[in-house]
């Protein structure tokens, strides 16, 4: 029995006071593909930064590369015994060349000072050559696309002998195709006798490619498993240690008049003759990968991108919509998917954060705000979202995930939309805080609100929707309705469409 | 300033709002060391009549600078607007008074043209930042050359002086034992600490320098706001230039160069962030009479005008080292 | 030759033969080797400022201070060769130590307390030049040592022209041209260089950069002081080309100089811009200056020109910038 290439013992990581990572043993075989899971803040990125010799394990544990126990390893020190990390914002610098991005760490580890361009070339090519992939390396890296973005991260990573890649979380920006490219340059690696862990929550990603999967979850090591073991929901199951409970979810009045309806809307470039309808009180699915049309879609309809061909009808009434403004006029309000960046003005207030839609319906008869109501108002919605906030004036970004989103939910529903749309609404957020917005959801559409969401997670579509919609390259694929709607099913259709929509 | 595209771990908010108590505190302390300093001449009338005379214009310009900076940006054009807004009022009063306009015509034509020229500056530098997305370091660099230049071109460079008496009262005059400029400066604070604290065009105006993507996706029609930003500015530079001028007696190209920095001295000093998303006029008017007593005093002292100048930029260099260890303190202590 | 026409630098060259071509016609003296030289020479001051401030832009930050960075240096260097006697060469020793020494100053305030470069260089712009007036009472200094008067006129080699009058290529012109290929070099072919690029590739964001090794502090430290070398090089270079030197002469100037590398191709954002460009950004300022003088038009049009002329470019930068990042999702094309 050969050693593992990487054991680790016991390791345990505390951070002031916060245990990260309790007493973990680990191991990686040689030239294995595996996959780390786990909820967010479960401890995978510091176990990886603690293989990476980034941070160091509190005293007790230990790490062992082939067998070899060694006191401590340090960021050098993991370098030499072959492990490579690309961390996910990559690092790289969009203003030098492909050359110089993949060689240029290599360079001033060697001291130079000095940069020959025939050196720079050399490096390059060699490491381009260990992947078996071809690059423009004398591209700006800027002008490439992330996919080779990624892949030249991986290049400068093997400019050293790389025993181990390690990724965290590097599907996150790729399309099909380019997370298939990237699953056969790690096939390739493996080949070659480079193993590859890498950090994922995309439960099918994993199935496809993992050999073993590592589980952790609030610190602790739940168990290694071969995915043939597992599937979604016993997966999720182990990640969050709870089996989701999702209340049965309420069937619209089919008799009503449909809030929204989209006839043949398309964008050229976004989307294609997309078709569909909602009505009151429904909760309507939106899933598909990344690439596929769908937040174009909802932008279009939030009036970011809009559309130049079909129609839009608003309780039956034909409308336009070509501007934010135009969009929150007709009732229709959008939940971001990048939180931080697109949904929330980090540095300010709570209270300013929540008033922002609403502002100019609290002022009084001269037009200047009135910040008696304004107080008022955001007491209220503090209380009704139960956003936990010391007080209105704490700025946003000392609040937990899960109570940023429900300050960007409670700014957009004090609106007063018929229409929601929620992207990704739940990413990011611990299993207690997204079941409440569940409930909050499916209170809204209790009132009568029509609700879409767009998700990768097709289990809690499934079990939060009336009906899950599949898009696929800009193309409204099938629908599913009614019960007994299958998870694997509707997978299928996400994961095989590219195959079957041709013609 | 800002970056367009993602929350720049830059973007670190000054304390809130600088503590007014502290600023308060500040302009005390300055007032007592210049009164020991110059125990008899400091508090002569002459002398405060004289600071009272001097910190308005300085003022409406401080004024502009800062409400740029709310937003993330920067309006270097400040001086060259309000000096050609001056010339082109003091071109226009020549031209009234030769057709033979009584008082209040010419303080009319005076500000009309003083007021139509910085506002067409103050749109144009809005509609490179806000439409044309240019940086508003090289916008308004890029207008400061230009206005500049046809400052030159209109006066070659000449001085344009003698102004009539009636418009002379505007930078000169007393109105109920106060200084006119002072009255005016009032009414302008006062008119902009409401529309920045009280009006939705203020509230959205942080919110813009803080995240424009985020309000972009709540619906606030950015373009509009920065446009009106960079109008407001150009049109305080209006008024700053009849104050100015009246003053003066006269009209050139370029007055007031050392002005620059001591506006975003102000307005640093008195709270607003470099960065955008906060600012109070309270501040602002706290750090000019502070700078203001910190001048006359020197000037009492009969410090070289230069001294001034590097005291200045030492000042600013202070604050924001101060503004920097409070900062990274403040995050320390989150982490 | 597609990627040729990419490239700004191409569409500068083009604008700068065109408004040659239009000078020329009008006054033909402007295309004379004499008129060329001489050009050359005086706009090499220009010159040397702005191939410092190009680093400095490349990096994503700016510097307002260098004009007076340049006085400073100036002045002390023409008070210290007055009195000890010294050569050109210890003139240009000092200048570039007191250059060296303020931007030092420079970096550590931008660096240690992360005070955004524009605000950071107003303030000591301020610093440098109140100290110096305040201390020296502005005075110009008329009485440089002869040496410098010689040395201003040294030529690689002469020419005659007609009339008589001796031209030839300035040791003044060789001296912006040795600064032009040791910035080139530096750029392309240091670690130090790329790292300037790379830095300024990340909007402000350090963190790259020292996790790929990248010493930052140092980096920082190079940048300004190699400004500040540059503006002290330069201010020996105002005092030979005038003769004189005048405190209040230099500041002032900068926007010329800014102007110069923005025409140049150098972005405010950083990570762009070379010493190409910069050399043409300066080529077409110089043209439009003589060009002026030549066709008789009055020279306060030319801050308006200056002024018009950056707007523009500016201009089509954004234009550009934003075409490039509308290109938002990469969808493939629906099939069908």
């Amino acid at each position: 029995m050969a050693m593992p290439f990487l054991s680790l013992r016991g390791i345990t990581k505390s951070f002031s006071g916060v245990q990260a990572l309790k007493n973990v043993d680990f191991d990686i075989e040689d030239g294995e593909i595996h996959c780390l899971a786990g909820e967010n803040g479960c401890g995978k990125s510091t176990l990886v930064k603690i293989i990476a010799g980034a941070y160091q394990p509190d005293p007790g544990g230990s790490i062992a590369f082939s067998g070899t126990s060694l006191r401590h390893v340090s960021a050098i020190g993991a370098i030499h015994h072959g492990v490579g990390v690309i961390y996910q914002d990559l690092s790289l610098f969009p203003t030098l060349t492909v050359a110089e991005n993949i060689a240029m760490s290599q360079l001033i580890a060697q001291g130079k000072s000095l940069v020959r361009k025939r050196r720079i070339h050399d490096l390059a090519t060699r490491a381009v050559e260990r992947i078996g992939i071809k690059l423009p390396l004398d591209e700006l890296l800027g002008n490439l696309s992330m996919a080779d973005q990624q892949l030249v991260a991986i290049c400068r990573a093997f400019t050293s002998e790389v025993k181990l890649l390690i990724m965290d979380e590097p599907t996150t920006a790729l399309t099909r195709r380019e997370v298939d490219a990237l699953f056969r340059v790690i096939l390739d690696l493996k080949r070659r006798g480079t193993a590859t862990l890498f950090i994922s929550h995309k439960l099918d990603e994993v199935f496809e490619i993992a050999e073993r999967v590592t589980i952790l979850r609030d610190g602790e090591k739940i168990g290694t498993y071969q995915p043939a073991e597992l599937d979604d929901a016993s997966l999720s199951q182990l990640m969050t240690g709870m089996s989701p409970t999702y209340e049965a979810v309420e069937p619209p009045d089919p008799a009503g008049v449909p809030l929204l309806e989209i006839e043949g809307l398309s964008l050229p470039g976004n989307f294609r003759d997309i078709s569909l309808w909602l009505l009151p009180g429904e909760v309507l699915g939106i899933t598909g990968l990344l690439g596929s049309g769908r937040t174009e879609l909802a932008l279009a309809l939030f009036g970011l991108n809009p559309a130049s061909a079909g129609r839009i009808l608003r309780d039956g009434r034909p409308v336009r919509i070509r501007s934010v403004r135009d969009a929150m006029g007709h009732g229709i309000a959008y939940v971001p998917e990048n939180r931080l960046l697109q949904g929330l003005v980090l540095h300010q207030s709570v209270a300013k954060n929540l008033l922002l839609t609403v502002l100019r319906r609290l002022r009084t008869r001269f037009g200047f705000t009135d910040p008696e109501r304004q107080r008022e108002q955001v007491r209220q919605w503090i209380e009704e979202f139960k956003i936990k906030v010391p007080s209105p004036d704490a700025r946003i970004e000392t609040l937990s995930g899960g109570n940023q989103q429900r300050v960007v939910l409670a700014k957009w529903i004090a609106l007063g939309p018929k229409v929601l749309i929620l992207d990704n609404p739940t990413v990011g957020i611990d299993i207690a805080a997204k079941s409440s917005i569940h409930t909050i959801i499916r209170n809204l559409a209790g009132l009568g609100m029509g609700i879409i969401i767009i998700s990768d997670e097709v289990n809690e579509l499934v079990h939060t929707c009336n009906r899950v919609a599949v898009m696929a390259k800009g193309r409204m694929g099938p629908v599913f309705s009614g019960a007994g709607v299958s998870i694997q099913a509707i997978a299928r259709a996400v994961a095989g469409n590219h195959g079957e929509m041709a013609g | 300033m800002n970056t367009p595209m993602s929350p720049s771990p830059r973007i670190k908010p000054e304390s809130e709002y600088r503590d007014v108590l502290a600023l308060a505190g500040i302009l005390l302390f300055t007032f007592l060391v210049m009164w020991a300093l110059n125990p008899v001449r400091f508090l002569a009338v002459n002398n405060i009549k004289s600071m009272a005379f001097q910190l308005p214009e300085l003022g409406f310009l401080s004024l502009a600078m800062m409400v740029t900076m709310v937003t993330g940006g920067i309006n270097l054009s400040i001086i060259a607007t309000a000096n050609l807004a001056g010339i082109a009022a003091a071109l226009a009063m020549k031209a009234a008074e030769a057709g033979g306009a009584g008082t209040f015509g010419v303080v009319a034509v005076a500000l009309l043209a003083a007021l139509a020229v910085s506002a067409l500056i103050g749109l144009v530098n809005g509609f490179l930042v806000a439409f044309v997305e240019v940086s508003p370091i090289l916008a308004t660099l890029g207008m400061m050359t230009l206005v500049n230049g046809i400052s030159i071109l209109v006066t070659k460079g000449y001085v344009i002086s003698e102004f009539p008496e009636g418009f002379r009262f505007v930078g000169n005059g007393q109105f109920l034992g106060l200084p006119v400029p002072i009255l005016l400066f009032a009414a302008a604070a006062l008119a902009m600490g409401l529309l920045l604290s009280r009006t939705a065009f203020g509230f959205e105006l942080y919110m813009v320098g803080t995240n424009p993507t985020a309000t972009r996706f709540a619906g606030v029609n950015n373009r509009k706001i920065l446009m009106k930003t960079y109008l407001l500015s150009g049109v305080l530079c209006g008024l700053a230039a009849i104050i100015m001028i009246s003053r003066f007696n006269s009209a050139k190209s370029d007055y007031g160069a050392s002005y620059l920095l001591v506006t975003v001295l102000a307005a640093v000093l008195g709270g607003t962030s470099v960065f955008g998303g906060f600012g109070k006029v309270l501040g602002l008017i706290l750090a000019l009479v502070t700078l203001q007593l910190l001048s006359s005093g020197l000037n009492l002292l009969q410090a070289n005008a230069f001294l001034t100048r590097a005291l200045w930029g030492l000042v600013l260099i202070l604050v924001m080292v101060i503004n920097h260890m409070s900062e990274s303190r403040r995050a320390g202590a989150r982490s | 030759m597609k990627r040729l026409f990419r490239k700004s630098e191409t569409y500068l060259l083009l604008v700068i033969l065109v408004f040659s071509g239009v000078i020329t016609c009008v006054n033909p003296s402007f295309f004379s080797l004499e008129n060329l030289f001489d050009l050359l020479k005086s706009y090499s001051f220009l010159g040397i400022l702005a191939v410092g401030l190009l680093v400095v832009l490349i990096s994503g930050g700016i510097d307002m201070s260098f004009a007076a960075v340049a006085t400073v240096a100036e002045y002390l260097t023409a008070l210290a060769v007055m009195r000890w006697h010294g050569s050109i060469f210890m003139a240009f020793l000092i200048a570039s130590l007191i250059g060296i020494l303020l931007g030092v100053g420079n970096a550590l305030l931008i660096y240690r307390f992360k005070i955004p470069t524009v605000i950071a260089t107003i303030a000591t712009m301020n610093v440098f030049y109140g100290i110096l007036i305040m201390a020296t009472g502005g005075k110009w200094i008329y009485a440089l040592p002869e040496n410098f008067g010689t040395f201003a006129n040294l030529r690689l080699f002469t020419l005659v022209g007609q009339g008589g009058s001796q031209y030839g290529l300035s040791i003044i012109t060789v001296i912006w041209l040795g600064v032009i290929l040791l910035t080139a070099f530096i750029l392309r072919h240091t670690i130090t260089g790329r790292g300037i690029y790379a830095m300024g590739g990340c909007n402000a964001d350090p963190g790259p950069a020292e996790r790929a090794g990248f010493n930052v502090f140092r980096i920082h430290l190079f940048i300004y002081s190699y400004m500040g070398l540059l503006a002290g090089v330069a201010g020996v270079v105002q005092a030979l080309l005038v003769q004189t030197v005048a405190p209040n002469s230099i500041v002032g100037k900068e926007l010329n100089v800014i102007a110069a590398v923005i025409l140049g191709g150098a972005g405010i954002a950083g990570g762009t811009g070379s010493v190409t460009g910069t050399v043409l950004g300066v080529a077409l300022l110089a043209i439009l200056g003589n060009g002026l003088t030549l066709m008789k038009i009055p020279s306060y049009w030319y801050d308006i020109l200056i002024g018009g002329v950056i707007l523009v470019s500016v201009t089509l930068n954004a234009l550009q910038a934003r075409k490039k990042r509308s290109k938002v999702i990469e969808i493939e094309e629906p099939a069908a």
